[in-house]
Formats: structure tokens, sequence, C-alpha cells
């Protein structure tokens, strides 16, 4: 924790503009150099409130869980414990408010057992008063839904102290050697969902969290399927059973499916009516070129897309039903790098991609309203973004650490972290928060 | 290819005068001189002639598989691509030259093209580079007169790289379109 705090405060503050990307890349590689991190955000070290979680017995596992989880959503200062802990048991009378004072925390947390669950208390340190308490049920440790229900606690805790609902109860699609894995938001409890020995690509959420829709390539050839996860077979979405089908996204109200669609005279984005299983309509027409990788903005009006319509791929937008096509992030035509990869953020402000810098590809964010491109990552190849439901986590595929691994930026703080993943993961898609019919994996 | 019809000849050449057992009119009979009567010599047995005959026919044979071995050859040979580029080379007209003259001369000859990608570049996005690759051989050949209906185009992207290697040669090996017969492939004649 220290050594993050230390990397924190020697953060600079970076702004990268598109229109001098030569520059902006140069200008930028020695800050990152220095801390691999990248900032777009001003941020002011020991803004964020200190955050210590109390020493209890009983509940180890969603303690280090809840300590995880509050540590990942980058808006606490974990304060760690001193060496000799005090007082290991007892109610809240027994907490050390003054001892936690001196350590700069703000907030306590404390969970201690309760009968089916745990008891959860959010200590305001410095008045020296319980602030919130509730009792949550738990399945037994070994119970599949156990670690969404202990997410769930830490994002009710981050949302006490802060006014603002956690990630943690949220879970990762991504691709390793042609089969499609999910895990949790902290990477574990990883889970294989389609077949080994095949090339499944490109999944995607459903919004409620309940399906998945992806690409299955078989000879050269490709179908999108939509898998529930509460098992059961795939089924192929109408209109994907010839040429080659990719990059599939569901609007937000999880009706319609937008995916492109390629043969011989180009790659073009159809959206198709998975609620009704009809009627896949055809929304670019580039004769020869391509357009792919269709992203809805959160109201469903919009989508951000892929197209080579002028040379080298970059991010266009259009309306739901294809008219209003304009190019969104804004390129310097033979000098910027190819773009690909768009996600829309969850509110709706930013859309991030990735740009490549000397043939690297690095993320990038374009904001909606303003059209400015601002460039987040330098070190190694980043690409592949996908967002957290806060709308300030992005995940990744990376290879700084040398192999392709799934990192997190926290786009307001700078911070970056790496997810543990086997293999080489890919293509990695972020869910919503998942309610409480959200399948066990 | 241009050697061929030389082998073609020679060979039957030699089929020819390994049959050649008949007698021969025209020469005149030998003079009766002891040095110039090598006949009983040189009159080959019966199992000569045929080891000859079958040793031509192997020729012959051998010669016939070799060119339809090269007309595989071309039909199969790949043609590369530029970085992120689906334009065909000046260097590859040649070869989908050659292809389109087999493809003329076999008209029940159908092939998959199959478009890759190297490694870098966005895994999605080399599918479409992959498809629009298979789809410039298509159109090159289609302009030189084969029926579209006989080229059927898929991508790979990136996922089916040749070469694994991570550097500039293994890209560039990578970056390019596969020709597959997939029917008539067993009775193929070389172009005129």
């Amino acid at each position: 924790m220290t050594r993050l705090t230390a990397r924190f405060l020697a953060l600079p503050i970076l702004l990268v503009c598109a229109a001098a990307p030569r520059a902006a890349a140069q200008d930028t590689t020695h800050a990152i150099d220095q801390g691999g991190v990248r900032v777009g955000i001003g941020y002011q070290p020991g803004v964020r409130p200190g955050l210590v979680v109390l020493p209890t017995a009983g509940v180890d596992s969603a303690r280090a869980m809840v300590h995880r989880d509050l540590d990942f959503s980058d808006r606490f200062e974990m304060v760690p414990l001193p060496a000799s802990p005090p007082g290991s048991q007892g109610g809240s009378d027994a907490v050390n408010y003054g001892l936690y004072k001196t350590m700069q925390a703000e907030f306590g947390v404390e969970l201690t057992p309760a009968t089916g669950g745990v008891t959860v208390r959010l200590h305001d340190i410095s008045a020296g008063r319980v602030r919130n308490q509730q009792t949550f049920a738990l399945p037994a440790p070994t119970d599949p839904s156990y670690r969404l229900e202990v997410h769930r606690i830490s994002d009710e805790v981050a949302r006490w102290a802060t006014g603002t609902m956690g990630v943690a109860a949220t879970r990762i699609l991504f691709v390793s050697n042609g089969r499609i894995y999910m895990m949790d938001s902290d990477g574990e409890a990883i889970t294989p969902l389609t077949a080994a020995g095949q090339t499944s690509l490109s999944p995607t959420w459903s919004p409620d969290g309940q399906r998945f829709a992806f690409t299955l390539l078989v000879g050269g050839r490709g179908g999108i399927w939509v898998q529930p996860l509460a098992g059961g077979s795939p089924t192929q979405v109408t209109g994907t059973n010839t040429g080659l089908n990719i990059t599939p996204a569901f609007s937000p109200d999880g009706r319609l499916l937008a995916y492109a669609h390629s043969d011989e005279s180009g790659t073009d984005v159809y959206v198709a009516n998975v609620a009704d299983r009809c009627c896949a309509q055809r929304l670019t027409v580039g004769r020869y070129a391509d357009n792919l990788s269709p992203t809805f903005s959160p109201d469903g009006r919009r989508i951000a897309f892929v197209s080579t319509r002028a040379g080298p791929p970059q991010i266009y937008a259009m309306a739901a039903d294809g008219t209003d096509q304009e190019l969104l992030a804004p390129f310097d035509y033979g000098a910027t790098g190819a773009s690909n990869g768009p996600e829309w953020s969850p509110d709706g402000a930013n859309v991030v991609f990735h740009r490549e810098v000397d043939r690297s590809p690095q993320l990038f964010l374009v904001d909606v309203a303003g059209r400015r491109v601002r460039q987040l990552t330098s070190s190694g190849r980043n690409e592949d973004p996908t967002w957290a439901p806060d709308g300030r986590h992005i995940l990744f595929i990376s290879d700084r650490s040398g192999l392709r691994q799934l990192w997190v930026i926290d786009v307001e703080t700078g911070r970056v972290r790496q997810l543990r993943t086997p293999g080489a993961a890919r293509l990695p898609a972020w869910s919503r928060r998942l309610g409480r019919t959200a399948v066990a994996p | 290819m241009r050697a061929t019809p030389t082998l073609l000849v020679l060979a039957l050449a030699g089929l020819a005068a390994a049959c050649g057992g008949k007698p021969k009119p025209e020469q005149p009979a030998p003079e009766p001189t002891p040095a110039a009567t090598p006949a009983p010599a040189a009159a080959p047995d019966a199992d000569s002639i045929a080891r000859a005959r079958e040793d031509s026919i192997r020729a012959a044979q051998a010669a016939g598989a070799e060119r339809i071995n090269a007309v595989k050859a071309d039909l199969a040979a790949m043609i590369n691509f530029d970085y992120d580029q689906a334009v065909i080379r000046q260097a590859d007209q040649a070869t989908l030259d050659r292809k389109a003259a087999i493809l003329a001369a076999n008209p029940n000859v159908k092939v998959q093209i199959s478009g890759h990608a190297d490694e870098r570049g966005s895994d999605e996005y080399n599918l479409a580079l992959g498809n629009r690759r298979a789809g410039a051989a298509k159109r090159y050949l289609e302009n030189k007169g084969i029926d579209a209906s006989r080229m059927d185009v898929v991508s790979y992207g990136e996922e089916r790289p040749l070469n694994t290697g991570h550097d500039e040669a293994a890209y560039a090996q990578n970056r390019r379109d596969e020709f597959q017969v997939t029917a008539g492939g067993d009775s193929l004649v070389a172009p005129q």
C-alpha cells in the first residue's frame, strides 16, 4: 500500500490533445516510464479519505475480499494496520478511534460474524461513532453465490462512505486460446463458458447480465451466438448464418444486437432484433470499406463504430437507425494511427478506444460533446478497453509485463493494476452491476 | 513450366525408340566388313526392350505428374500484403495471372480464398482486413474473366499465423491470401 501511495504522489498530470499526436507521445513517454501510469484528469493526492479495515475474527475470507474490493475501488487511501493491531474482537466500543485517527484514517470498516451472515459497521473515526451498520445474509463460503454477495457488501460500504456504489459485484468475460471465460471483478473464480478447441471471440454482455453474445469462428466464417449464463445451449442470431459475423453489442434495453457482417463486398454494421428473433437491418453501406465494432450510447440513440471509409480504421458515430453518420474521434490523415475497439462509457460522456502510436496500440478517450481526444496509456501495447459500470475504471489488455494480460486503469487517479489471468487473455468485456438473479459461475 | 514440353518430347522419343523392334527397310544392308558388323551385340533382347518401354512410360508419367504438380503449386501459391493493406502488390499480379489461366483452362475447378493478417492491429479488425484481402484477390481474378461463383471468400484474421514469430519477417509471411481447391482438383490440365 505504501508503495502505491508513493506512486500516486509522484504522478504527473497530463493532458494530451489529438491535434499533435507525435509531440504528445514524446511528451508523455518520459512520465510513463517513471511510474508506468498515465493520468488524463487532474488528481490531487490526499483528497481520498483514508480507510482502515479493522482487525476482527471469524470472517477472515469476507474481510479479505472486502479489503481488496475497497482498495480496487480507488476511492480510498487504504490505511495498513499497525504491526501489533489493537483489540481484535469486541463491539464498536472497543475500537481505538484515537489510534486510527493518528494513522490518517477517516473511516473504519468492521465485519463481525452474525447469525446466517455478517454485521458490517462503518465507523466515522474523527467523530468516534458508528456511521452505518447493517447485517447482511451470507451463504457458506463454499456456496457459488458467496463471492458475489460479499462483493455486494463492498459496494454498499463504498456507497455509505462516498455516496457512490462500488463495482465489485460485477464480472468479466474474456477470451484465452479461443475459449471464453468468466471471472469475478477481482480476477478470482475463473470459469470457462465455451468449449475448448474452438475459436470463440468477442464476448459481450446482455445488459441484464443473464446472457452473453459472441462470435464462433468456423472455417473462416462465423456466426453470432447468444448463450444463457444459467446453462443451456447457445442460439444463433438470425441472419448470421452466412459469411463472417463479428463484434456483437447489445442495445441498452437488450432488445437489439448490433454486429458487423463481412462478405466479399466488405464489412458493414447490421442490427438484429434479438427480442423478436427477426429482422436484421443494415446500417452502413461501405462498398469495399469496413464498418465494424458497434457500441451503443447508454441512451440507445447512437452507435459508435470503426470505419475504414477514409483509409485506416477510425472511430465514427451514427444514429441507431444508421442515419447521421459522422466522424467521432478526430485524426490527422496520414499521421494518426489506426483506431479500433470503441466502447461507449456508461455515463455517455466518453468513448474509449485504442489507437496505434508508433505501431503500438494505446488507450484513448474522446469526449462526445467536445470531440477532444486524450491518451491514457503509453507503456507497452494497450488495447481492447472495456468500461466498468462506474465509468471511471477501464479494463484492457496490456503486454507491459511481457505477456498479454488484463489490467485496470482508474482514469480519475491514474492507478494501474493487473488482474491475474491464465494464458494470453484478450477481448475482455466488463458487466454492469449484477443483480440478485445473476447466475453463479 | 517452360521445360515441360521439352521433357515430354524427349520422353515420347524414348518411347518410340524403345518400341522400334521392327525392320528398318530404308537402311542399306551392312557392308561385309567384319569391323562394321556389330549386329548380334546391338540387337536388344526382349527383356531390355520391355525394360526400356517401362522406363519411358514412367518418364512420361513423371513428366505429366510434374506438370500437374506445377499447376497445383501455381494454384496454391500465396500472395502477401503490406501492413494494414488489402491492395494486390505488383509482384503478386503474375501469381494471380497464372491462377487465372489455370482456372480458365479448368472450368470445373473451384477455389476458396482465405485472407489472413499479422498479429499486430486489432484482433477484430484483422478479421475484416483478412476478408478484404481475400475479396481483393477474388475481384482481381474476376476481372481476368473467372466467374465469381467459382471463388469463395473467407477470413481467419490473425487466428492462423503461418509463422508464429514476432518479428517483421514473420509478420510479412502472415499477411497473406491462401488458395485452396475445393472442387475439380482431380483432373487438372495445364493452361495452353
